[in-house]
């Protein structure tokens, strides 16, 4: 547990309610045809953190990650109930267009998946579609901006034509990291993004979540404990569907309230 | 360690009791496969072998050069030089004047007529061609090289057996010495034949030719691909891609599949019924072919695209998704560029398959005797593999021949248009 109070810099540690919120859940119920995944979630997730989303397989943490930016829409029999509020508006609201929600809330996968395009395109293609760029130097400012911010730019400054394939896992990774970005979102969903990298992509990886979180919010799901305490300040436990306890990371993991959390975070569950 | 060997240890050597009988299966499976392989091999070679040795030879044509004088009595007798006039003057007469002078001992009637079969009917096209092209040869000698007739070219291509009696062959004992006599003169020639491949069909075996068998394959094609490949993929990527999964849309698909497996035929009946006698479409026209041809072809297409679409991983759509592109953004921008080959593929297959497609063709008249290229969509016109029909029923020794010369052409077409598909498939598939 040394590892854990140590990754904490005890200024952010004061995650309290008093921080304002940017996204939340009230009563969030999800059925895929008729079988309940989630059952009554309410959770705020606090502006500018890092919230971990934990739990065993299968205990809903991505299923509700996906209602954040309505991806569960595209699956066939999925219903959700409830209501998931971003800067106060309900995102399942009718008139709600989910393309301009996506561009809010931006999404990087478990598996990384650049576009079978070059870096370049693969960076350049949300701010293309979004009509964000009025001309090739505007696009080009975006490109860099954002392969900055992932930390990818210096890799890659000299192969921005080569095809984003070609890189490694980590950096594949970061390339979509930097894909999200470049659409300037205010939040970040992140579905395990270290599940599929090697130790050392994965800190690089964490290091740029700390990052980033001084521009956006960011949501992750992992299943590492260890993860979670090294980089969110605010954790959320999952259990067969239901939201069990959330809190401060510090507090989830040192002193957890429900015995479930702390059957889990001793690893007797899981 | 010795005590712990228990009775069931398996020997290195020998393997469990039952190995010898798995191995000998193995390597029986492994023969039926070899055997099956050498016997479909053998098949195909044994197919184009026949095909190539009796096709080869039409690729060349017996010419025979005789002295030609172009006589003014004959073609311009009215001396006025006129276009009109000469066209339409007596050519083959000319051929048939210089025949009588080399051989001069031929005077009865039926050995005049067996002297003219020597050469083709169409000598004096080509003649007339000659003087129209250039007047100035009316009144000239010359030594010209013209196209011997089918029987003559049976016989000098070694296709007429001489043993069989003068009463049981095309070609008479007669004309036999007279070929002898021309070739031992050296005027007697094959040369590469051009007209095969420059021409229409005819009743002359000599001067029949795949043009425009060519043309209106490749009319009807055009207009198949035009029609089948925007409906086919448009279909095949709102299935996939759009549709909801429903009960709806399961019916479609089973019909879809079943349209696949429907007789050529009975598309040829349907184009005849209905674009034919209630939108009465021109009769014989690729335009027709090819609108029947692309219903055959759809689900082909969209079978394929279908598949090729499902290959994309779902990855790619949920990358696209989440950087906000809408769904239309998603398909067009990654999912249809990145199932591309995978479409063109089979829309290659499906293309091929139309082209060597003879049966629905029959029904909607496109089964005429073509003697003009067609020119255009509404022109009458037949098809590659109906002209290898044609030319397999008729009676003449030599359409044998330019049937299996046909076949082969279609063979270098379908050939090539399957290499094309693998190529495509091996250059722009994308591995991730």
């Amino acid at each position: 547990m040394t590892s854990i109070t140590t990754a904490f810099n005890p200024a952010e540690t004061d995650v309290t309610p008093a921080l304002p919120t940017c996204m939340s859940a009230e009563g969030v119920s999800v059925f895929y045809s008729g079988n309940q995944a989630l059952f009554d979630i309410g959770l705020n997730i606090p502006a500018n953190r890092v919230t971990a989303l934990i739990g065993p397989s299968g205990c809903g943490k991505s299923t509700f990650l996906r209602c954040l930016n309505r991806m569960n829409d595209v699956i066939e029999g999925c219903r959700v109930a409830g209501r998931i509020t971003l800067d106060g508006e309900n995102i399942y609201a009718r008139g709600i267009d989910v393309v301009s929600l996506r561009a809010r809330v931006g999404m990087v996968f478990q598996k990384p998946n650049p576009f079978p395009k070059s870096i370049y395109d693969n960076v350049a293609y949300g701010p293309r579609i979004h009509g964000m760029a009025k001309n090739r130097e505007d696009l080009d400012r975006i490109v860099v901006k954002s392969l900055k911010r992932a930390g990818l730019f210096d890799e890659v400054k000299d192969r921005l034509q080569a095809p984003g394939t070609s890189l490694s896992g980590g950096q594949q990774q970061r390339l979509c990291i930097a894909r999200a970005i470049a659409i300037e979102p205010e939040v970040i969903l992140m579905d395990e993004p270290c599940s599929a990298l090697d130790p050392i992509a994965t800190a690089k990886v964490e290091e740029l979540i700390d990052e980033l979180k001084e521009r956006y919010t960011i949501i992750m799901v992992t299943h590492s404990m260890q993860q979670a305490a090294r980089v969110s300040q605010k954790t959320a436990f999952f259990h067969l569907g239901y939201l069990v306890e959330q809190g401060d990371t510090e507090q989830i993991f040192t002193n957890p309230g429900d015995e479930r959390t702390e059957a889990y975070i001793t690893g007797r569950i899981g | 360690m010795t005590e712990t060997t228990s009775p069931k240890t398996i020997s290195l050597r020998k393997g469990p009791a039952n190995l010898a009988r798995r191995n000998k299966a193995e390597r029986r499976f492994r023969l039926y496969g070899v055997i099956a392989i050498t016997v479909a091999v053998a098949f195909l070679g044994a197919l184009l072998l026949t095909i190539f040795s009796t096709g080869i030879s039409a690729f060349q044509q017996i010419y025979i050069a005789l002295n030609i004088e172009y006589s003014s009595g004959l073609i311009d007798p009215k001396g006025t030089k006129l276009r009109d006039d000469l066209s339409r003057a007596d050519y083959q007469g000319l051929v048939k004047q210089s025949l009588r002078d080399a051989f001069p001992k031929a005077r009865k009637r039926r050995a005049k007529r067996q002297l003219y079969k020597l050469i083709s009917n169409g000598a004096g096209f080509d003649l007339r061609e000659k003087v129209l092209a250039d007047p100035s040869l009316i009144g000239q000698k010359k030594t010209v090289w013209l196209l011997a007739s089918d029987d003559v070219d049976m016989m000098v291509k070694g296709k007429i057996s001489l043993e069989t009696s003068a009463d049981n062959r095309r070609i008479s004992d007669n004309q036999v010495l007279w070929i002898r006599a021309l070739a031992a003169d050296g005027r007697l020639e094959k040369r590469f034949n051009w007209r095969f491949f420059t021409s229409g069909d005819s009743r002359e075996p000599e001067m029949a030719g795949i043009l425009s068998a060519v043309m209106g394959s490749f009319f009807s094609l055009t207009v198949c691909l035009m029609l089948a490949f925007p409906l086919g993929v448009m279909t095949a990527t709102y299935l996939e891609e759009f549709a909801p999964k429903n009960r709806w849309t399961d019916i479609i698909e089973i019909n879809i599949n079943n349209l696949a497996a429907v007789p050529s035929i009975v598309f040829g009946l349907l184009g005849l019924a209905v674009f034919l006698n209630f939108f009465e479409l021109p009769r014989s026209a690729p335009l027709v072919g090819g609108i029947v041809l692309a219903l055959m072809t759809l689900p082909t297409i969209i079978i394929s695209s279908r598949a090729a679409l499902k290959a994309v991983p779902p990855s790619i759509r949920e990358a696209a998704l989440g950087v906000g592109a809408s769904p239309v953004q998603t398909v067009a921008h990654h999912v249809v560029p990145l199932a591309m080959p995978g479409i063109l593929t089979g829309t290659i297959i499906g293309m091929a398959q139309a082209l060597g497609e003879t049966a629905p063709l029959l029904m909607i008249g496109m089964v005429a005797f073509i003697v003009d290229v067609p020119q255009s969509f509404t022109d009458p016109a037949t098809a590659l593999p109906v002209q290898i029909f044609l030319w397999a029923d008729s009676p003449e020794r030599a359409f044998l021949e330019k049937t299996s010369a046909a076949i082969m052409v279609l063979l270098a077409f379908l050939i090539g248009m399957n290499l094309l598909a693998v190529i495509l498939r091996k250059k722009f598939e994308k591995r991730w």
